[in-house]
């Protein structure tokens, strides 16, 4: 078995999902190449060296400093033609839903999306609003996969030690396509969700705007930072750095208490990978409850103020 | 410009699941169908390029069994202007790149400057098919688009990153170009769109390829991986174990 894993990275910085997709990758065993590309591609290889894998391949190409998705097909298209790796590996990460299915069009080799588990040659994925799972197989040589979030762990990771080497990829700018500006952020970043610890997470069940200060009053108390699920953030409640789910930030904080988050799969996705999760809700079979280790029945707005009290006294 | 929207009807999210007797999907007798929600966006995305342009078609391109007309003739009544039906018996798992090139074989001749397609499905979630479209036509793609700026000298698409970024992407036409959910206020059909809805040509093609490399082998239900706690009782002794719960179990403090 030979995989190749296709590493995401931002500003210098390995995507934590690249991390947990070689631990997926050391999970399915065999030969493990890890491909890097862009300008940075050099530091982010020298973090790379310290995982058991067999190699990373580079590919920094003038025409693709930073991610493109027609450059990123062109390359990935050459080096697995070259290569030649039964599976093809990352994270579902937006990245990954933009050039992946371009990939196994230009191959066609499958592409099975959002993979949660795996169990020998058969990939089990999340289906019908994640109420189900399907098990999926592939009847094709190669396979393209992605795993959703924390379904493996970058903890795993096995280490190791390889080496890494330069790849020439053939590019003309006329494969270029898409021409991309830079990045931006919507508001200035005032939170670092992903580093925080403790997290209290605010959902469409406050409410009324205002009831977001309780929120903050129970960060305050316990240290948390505060975050929110989508609906709260398309209301305009609170700015979308605050944002935990696949159009958010990822987080995995020692505790996510959940205030009024129902739990849909865009919001889990995000926290899920949270060592202790405490949901309060209204609701008893709201979603979010499925994977709470503690689930609290009750209206937020009665439980919450005299929990502060209490904390506050004690 | 003439634009193309893909659109899957799927099971609501309401409906009843219940796995079938082979175990390989659900028993959909028993199931209530409804136009895959992400694709409402795409669908209202396209009637406002059209009438921003001021000139144009919406094409409703929608793949299944005889059924999916029924989510196709909802977005002629929304204004869309003609649909393609690829037709299938609805029994079998059809793969999205299988999927990807039936569609293709149906769009023959059409010559798109656009297609538009939804986020991802609710029911196997690939999140896949407009892109997989627009790589065979050797089209220009982007995906998760949260705004657009399109007219008939230029397509740019605001992409949506991940941890609250954002990007424009310049993409040459012909492009695809899948619609991040919230983008716009879906429109709802009016009684005139409705009645002229039922004139509209649907198109039905017949499946070209039947190769599907990927097979759903069996359908579960999710197994807890842990052990939830639930507390369930009145205030303050929802307050106390939480207290107890913070400091000594998760020892915030």
């Amino acid at each position: 078995m030979k995989s190749l894993v296709i590493i995401e990275h931002k500003n210098g910085v390995l995507h934590r999902m690249s991390r947990e997709a070689i631990s997926g990758a050391q999970k399915i065993g065999g030969d493990i190449t890890a491909l890097v590309i862009g300008e940075n591609a050099e530091s982010i290889s020298s973090e790379l060296s310290n995982f058991k894998i067999e190699k990373t391949i580079i590919v920094n190409h003038e025409l693709v400093p930073y991610y493109n998705v027609d450059g990123y097909k062109e390359i990935i298209k050459q080096v697995v033609n070259t290569i030649s790796p039964d599976i093809i590996i990352t994270g579902h990460t937006y990245q990954a839903r933009d050039f992946m299915p371009r990939i196994s069009a230009a191959l066609d080799i499958p592409f099975i999306p959002d993979i949660v588990e795996l169990e020998d040659s058969i990939y089990i994925k999340q289906v019908l609003n994640s109420k189900l799972n399907a098990s999926i197989s592939s009847s094709s040589d190669r396979v393209l996969i992605s795993f959703q979030s924390a379904s493996f762990s970058e903890e795993d990771v096995i280490k190791g030690s390889s080496s890494s080497e330069s790849f020439d990829v053939d590019l003309d700018s006329s494969s270029i396509k898409s021409k991309s500006d830079d990045p931006f952020q919507e508001s200035a970043s005032e939170v670092d969700l992903e580093s925080a610890e403790l997290i209290v997470s605010v959902g469409r069940g406050i409410e009324k705007e205002e009831n977001k200060s309780i929120a903050f009053e129970l960060a305050e108390v316990i240290g948390a930072e505060v975050s929110a699920s989508r609906p709260v953030v398309d209301a305009g409640w609170l700015p979308s750095s605050r944002q935990v789910g696949s159009s958010g930030s990822t987080v995995s904080p020692k505790l996510y208490l959940s205030l009024g988050v129902s739990g849909a799969i865009q919001h889990v996705v995000g926290m899920k990978g949270s060592k202790n999760i405490l949901a309060i809700n209204k609701d008893s079979d709201a979603p979010i409850f499925e994977i709470a280790d503690y689930a609290v029945v009750g209206d937020l707005l009665e439980i919450v103020p005299k929990l502060i009290a209490t904390l506050k006294d004690s | 410009m003439k634009i193309a929207v893909l659109v899957k009807q799927v099971v609501g999210s309401e409906s009843s699941l219940d796995i079938s007797p082979d175990n390989k999907w659900i028993d959909e007798s028993n199931a209530t169908f409804v136009m895959n929600p992400p694709d409402s966006y795409a669908i209202e995305e396209a009637m406002n390029i059209k009438e921003k342009i001021g000139e144009g078609e919406v094409v409703i391109v929608s793949m299944g069994a005889d059924s999916v007309q029924k989510v196709i003739r909802e977005a002629l009544s929304k204004g869309a202007d003609r649909g393609i039906h690829v037709q299938t018996d609805g029994t079998a798992f059809i793969d999205p790149l299988n999927t990807a090139k039936n569609i293709v074989s149906a769009l023959d001749g059409e010559n798109f400057d656009l297609i538009l397609s939804g986020l991802q499905s609710d029911d196997t979630g690939m999140g896949q098919t407009g892109v997989l479209v627009g790589e065979l036509l050797n089209m220009s793609t982007a995906t998760l688009a949260i705004e657009t700026d399109i007219d008939s000298e230029h397509i740019r698409v605001k992409r949506e990153l991940e941890s609250g970024w954002f990007q424009w992407v310049r993409l040459e036409s012909p492009a695809s170009i899948s619609i991040q959910s919230g983008i716009n206020q879906p429109r709802y059909p009016s009684l005139k769109g409705i009645m002229g809805a039922k004139k509209k040509e649907i198109k039905v093609v017949p499946l070209s390829f039947h190769e599907t490399k990927q097979q759903v082998e069996k359908i579960s239900i999710p197994q807890k991986s842990k052990e939830t706690e639930i507390i369930n009782t009145d205030i303050d002794s929802s307050v106390k174990r939480i207290v107890e719960i913070l400091k000594s179990e998760v020892k915030v403090f």
